[in-house]
């Protein structure tokens, strides 16, 4: 199926939840609110003609020092595969500085499990009804999240 | 209840975690495990990731695009080249850019001979972590065959930098042809004696045959990619999927495996082999004498005499070396297939010469955590033998 398509079929499915989609070099990206994300997640790899089974990438960017962003400060991306149908789509989510709390969706596809830890450790982004959210390539007692633009690269 | 049944009771009761690593020589480099055991059965596993952790993602976000190409290298430093071709696919995906027919075979041809360098190293550390001590020399022999070539190619054994975005850093010289294609006559009989060391040896067909097994449907959900999710039956391929590089114009089997033990995706990667020595023969057939770089002028690097020569081609070169030229703005995911799965590179590009922001979705990575389902029921020693058939390095999987 066509990625337009299926940003077509998640904004049927979720009227209200879709802020946006994009298409950038063949790639189709659709911004979400972040309180249904886990619904979504489950739609895409349950809903038959989708079957998006494969979650090649679950990660976070945080956006405070791109030229000309306005909007919440993280964005939590997530990277989609069909391996029965081969399509693909990806779904972003922004998260507020002052509180960066999402939904896990370790429940619907247990890679998420440690992307999600990743995404902790070096983001600082918690995952609510995470089964175990440690630092994981980090000490446990290490101070910051290293890929927060205004961490240093140097001097420590 | 008589002294007897206390005594048995307490032992089978009694629990014990076992730190493994990260300085363990069967862990693949510093690989950390924390293992509860039951007597010798496992019972549950924490991987401790995170050793080699040089934050790598956040360098990224320093460096140019080009000037990245080098710490891909660093990445998988066993298959440096398919860490390069990984980077600039992606990169060429974000600008746009198109690579001549030439440079697309050089590039599938040079992955390929990689992905016979990694999948030996592989099969002679799996091998000599069960006990088959012998397979690992054979390997390491034909191994340096294979980076001899590299040599003659990219003048460097390891961490080879040979990828450029836009096409590759020089042509294939002329004596690397005749060398290759005695190569390609030479190895399947090569690994055909590998094949018969220990295809059905006793002891190997015991450590190996419903060790580590792994559903389809567990397989996909837990993201394992490349020889380890096709050796549960999963048809997945990123060069078959998404056609890379000259994928497209060659062809090629996707071995599958079964049952999805340790066993079986020995099999797959196996006959992953003799599918790459196909490639590399059909690469070495189809390739025209043609341009290696790209002709868009913007991503263009000059040709050396060029830039000795003439004025503009050295202030192109200037620019591209220091601060590469402004990229368009937005988000690509590209994955490609390397020898250990799917490399994916995630890069948001706010316009500027540097990525604003670089993911790597490292196979190795994902792979570590699956392992704890391997392992959970079986014998300690079947911990070995799981971490050799995930097929990782921490290079990768730590950033």
């Amino acid at each position: 199926m066509d990625s337009q398509q299926i940003a077509k079929m998640i904004e049927e499915r979720f009227a209200g939840q879709v802020l946006g989609t994009t298409t950038f070099a063949g790639q189709v990206g659709v911004s979400l609110k972040k309180d249904m994300i886990r619904e979504v997640c489950l739609f895409l790899r349950d809903e038959p003609t989708l079957t998006m089974d494969h979650l090649a990438d679950l990660t976070a960017v945080d956006f405070s020092r791109y030229p000309g962003d306005q909007g919440p400060r993280f964005e939590v991306v997530y990277n989609l595969i069909s391996i029965p149908f081969r399509h693909r789509i990806r779904l972003k989510v922004r998260v507020p500085e002052e509180n960066p709390r999402i939904p896990s969706v370790a429940g619907v596809w247990n890679t998420a499990n440690w992307h999600e830890r990743e995404t902790y450790d070096l983001m600082g982004i918690v995952f609510d009804n995470h089964p175990d959210l440690r630092r994981i390539l980090l000490p446990e007692d290490w101070e910051g999240h290293p890929l927060r633009k205004e961490y240093p690269l140097k001097g420590y | 209840m008589s002294p007897t049944d206390t005594a048995k009771k307490e032992i089978v009761q009694k629990e014990m975690t076992l730190n493994m690593g990260p300085q363990h020589p069967a862990t693949h480099g510093v690989l950390r495990l924390v293992v509860d055991l039951q007597g010798e059965t496992v019972v549950g596993c924490d991987p401790r990731p995170g050793y080699l952790h040089r934050g790598i993602e956040k360098w990224m976000e320093s460096r140019t695009y080009h000037q990245i190409i080098p710490i891909t290298d660093r990445l998988e430093y066993i298959t440096c080249m398919n860490n390069n071709l990984g980077w600039v696919v992606a990169v060429e995906k974000l600008a746009g850019i198109t690579v001549p027919e030439r440079a697309q075979f050089i590039r599938t041809l040079m992955a390929e001979l990689t992905r016979l360098s990694g999948h030996l190293v592989w099969l002679g550390t799996h091998a000599l972590d069960i006990g088959a001590m012998t397979v690992c020399m054979y390997t390491l022999r034909e191994r340096e065959l294979i980076l001899d070539l590299t040599e003659i190619v990219t003048g460097a054994r390891q961490t080879v930098s040979y990828m450029r975005i836009g096409g590759v850093r020089n042509d294939i010289p002329r004596d690397f042809i005749d060398k290759c294609r005695e190569f390609t006559e030479l190895f399947p009989k090569r690994l055909e004696d590998y094949d018969t060391l220990i295809r059905r040896n006793r002891i190997w067909l015991k450590r190996t045959v419903g060790i580590g097994v792994m559903t389809p449907e567990d397989a996909v959900n837990y993201g394992l990619t490349g020889g380890t999710l096709r050796g549960s039956g999963v048809n997945y391929d990123l060069r078959k999927v998404e056609p890379y590089a000259a994928y497209d114009k060659v062809e090629f089997d996707v071995p599958l495996g079964k049952n999805g033990d340790v066993y079986d995706r020995y099999i797959v990667r196996i006959s992953e082999m003799r599918q790459s020595v196909r490639i590399i023969k059909q690469c070495l057939d189809m390739m025209q004498p043609g341009p290696i770089t790209t002709d868009d002028p913007r991503y263009a690097i000059p040709d050396k005499m060029q830039v000795m020569q003439n004025m503009q081609s050295l202030a192109h070169q200037f620019v591209l070396m220091s601060k590469w030229v402004p990229m368009p703005k937005g988000e690509v995911y590209v994955a490609t297939e390397t020898p250990k799965g799917e490399l994916g590179f995630y890069i948001v590009s706010d316009g500027s010469g540097k990525p604003y922001r670089v993911k790597i979705r490292a196979p190795s990575y994902v792979h570590i955590s699956a392992l704890p389902k391997m392992v959970t029921g079986h014998m300690v020693a079947d911990v070995i033998a799981c971490i050799g058939t995930i097929d990782i390095v921490l290079g990768e999987c730590d950033r």
